[in-house]
């Protein structure tokens, strides 16, 4: 069995400019902080964003990596609006799929399940819509008729997830009480790069383990990056909670100044900063 | 014990809410729903589940009853057994609420959060609003992009909407409700302190107000002692909603 460990560089390596990249977590929860930063320092652009969003957004949208978003959301969650995402939404900086968080995720489903679409019942009636002309609706073939929205596949060409735990095949465990669509992404994307705080053998990894705790299966993974703190400075429970200070720092520093500060040098130089900075 | 505050009524408008919901997931956004959903379970709704915001089911004292991750939250939705209050930066007078952005969608003058689970909400269980103080520039004619689905809206297709429902919207002034011919917005109580001059004042559209207008009702001494004493001790109420 192949070990598929590698550096997050090597996970940037095989990302290309213009393919449509999944990111797991939810706003400020448990993204893969660490595989975005390494996006940034690359020159990986002109990509479309599949994302409940958080700062994973709002970083690339500041950087002008993003060509097109497909969100239900963009938050920091204990600061409501994404500066950032805010500030690049209002200078029309790039194209927005903007759906519901259901339709969201029955598009996952449709894409994990190879399905060109789900049918479901959000969006009818609302301006989600309106603002994507390309969503197409239904009718049940059976004798109640109705009409739900046709939910396109979000099938991605690359998902990022941030685990707690995962072995060197690319099983991974989710020690926080929230999956979010973590396994959907992996399942949904061509090529899926798995974070974690911690590599560990397999046997530990599932000792003392309840087993639906194992979200991540190998099958779907391509690579695995150990990187410790590697959803900072959001919330990675129950490691640790959301570093609120760094976040409210993030959140009123203008961009240029945020990055010269803590992404100019790689993965080691940005914890250091960050420890400098606490 | 001194008499009851604004955000004191305004807890029990939001808890009245989930009266007679049954075995239900109440599900409040913004402190005073709840405030208001919490003192609803302890008092005459006590089958509600409630959450801990995140990923568990929770008793009120805190202790963990279930699990109820997003996943399974969007399905508890399209199952109908939850009844939310959402926030609105626009609500209109039938009821399309807006949380995704100010003026044109393509280029927006003030990005918000995004539809979030508005859409879905609408559609699938009842949805009250909440707004912590009452402006017209929350009460618009019209909202600029509709999130969650009004009763005009959900009109237009029948099949798809039919288990849509707005109960309530509660203000810092009043309670809202559809109940009128045309599921325009009607005010259906004033809260004590609150005139309809001032409601009308602060409301961006005409508005239907009954000739036999009540007042929100007033809270029992229980309730009051649950709320100051055991469901928000701090006062963080009053930052919400000022008197």
């Amino acid at each position: 069995m192949s070990d598929k460990t590698m550096s997050a560089e090597e996970v940037v390596s095989r990302l290309e400019s213009g393919m449509t990249l999944g990111i797991g977590g939810w706003g400020s929860r448990r993204k893969p902080m660490a595989l975005v930063r390494a996006l940034l320092r690359s020159d990986v652009t002109d990509l479309t964003i599949v994302s409940y969003g958080g700062p994973d957004i709002g970083m690339l949208a500041a950087a002008g990596r993003i060509r097109r978003l497909v969100t239900a959301f963009v938050t920091l969650d204990s600061i409501p609006l994404e500066p950032h995402y805010r500030a690049a939404r209002e200078r029309g900086a790039f194209e927005l799929m903007e759906i519901d968080e259901a339709m969201f995720m029955w598009g996952l489903h449709a894409a994990a399940n190879r399905l060109p679409f789900l049918p479901v019942r959000a969006g009818v009636g609302s301006d989600v819509m309106r603002v994507n002309p390309g969503l197409r609706t239904v009718t049940s073939p059976y004798e109640d008729g109705e009409t739900f929205v046709a939910m396109p596949a979000l099938r991605m060409d690359a998902a990022l997830v941030h685990m707690g735990r995962a072995d060197r095949l690319g099983n991974g465990r989710c020690l926080g009480p929230d999956p979010y669509f973590d396994d959907l992404f992996c399942e949904a994307a061509d090529a899926a790069y798995m974070s974690c705080e911690r590599i560990v053998d397999t046997a530990e990894l599932s000792k003392e383990a309840a087993p639906q705790s194992l979200l991540i299966k190998r099958h779907t993974v391509t690579g695995v990056v150990e990187a410790p703190n590697g959803a900072h400075f959001t919330s990675c429970a129950p490691d640790y909670g959301r570093d609120e200070a760094f976040q409210r720092k993030y959140a009123a520093t203008p961009w240029p100044e945020f990055a010269e500060r803590f992404l100019a040098g790689d993965e080691q130089a940005y914890q250091s900063a960050v420890r400098e900075d606490s | 014990m001194t008499g009851p505050t604004r955000a004191e009524y305004c807890v029990i408008a939001c808890a009245e809410a989930w009266r007679d919901a049954g075995e239900i997931l109440a599900s409040p956004m913004g402190l005073i729903p709840s405030v208001g959903a919490r003192l609803a379970r302890l008092t005459f709704s006590p089958d509600l589940l409630l959450t801990d915001g995140e990923a568990l089911l929770v008793r009120p004292d805190g202790t963990v009853e279930g699990w109820l991750p997003y996943r399974q939250h969007l399905a508890l939705v399209s199952g109908g057994r939850r009844h939310v209050m959402m926030g609105a930066s626009q609500i209109d007078r039938f009821g399309n609420q807006n949380i995704s952005c100010i003026g044109d969608w393509e280029r927006p003058k003030r990005q918000l959060l995004g539809v979030r689970g508005a859409p879905v909400n609408t559609l699938n269980n009842p949805t009250s609003y909440w707004v912590p103080k009452h402006s017209r520039r929350v009460f618009v004619e019209k909202v600029d992009m509709v999130c969650g689905v009004g009763y005009d809206h959900a009109a237009a297709h029948p099949d798809t909407s039919r288990f849509h429902r707005i109960p309530r919207v509660v203000s810092d002034l009043g309670v809202f409700d559809f109940a009128t011919p045309d599921h325009s917005m009607r005010l259906a109580s004033l809260h004590p302190g609150s005139t309809v001059e001032q409601v009308r004042e602060a409301t961006g559209f005409a508005l239907m107000v009954p000739d036999d207008l009540p007042y929100t009702r007033e809270p029992t001494s229980d309730e009051l002692k649950l709320i100051r004493e055991v469901l928000d001790p701090r006062n963080t109420r009053s930052r919400e909603v000022g008197s």
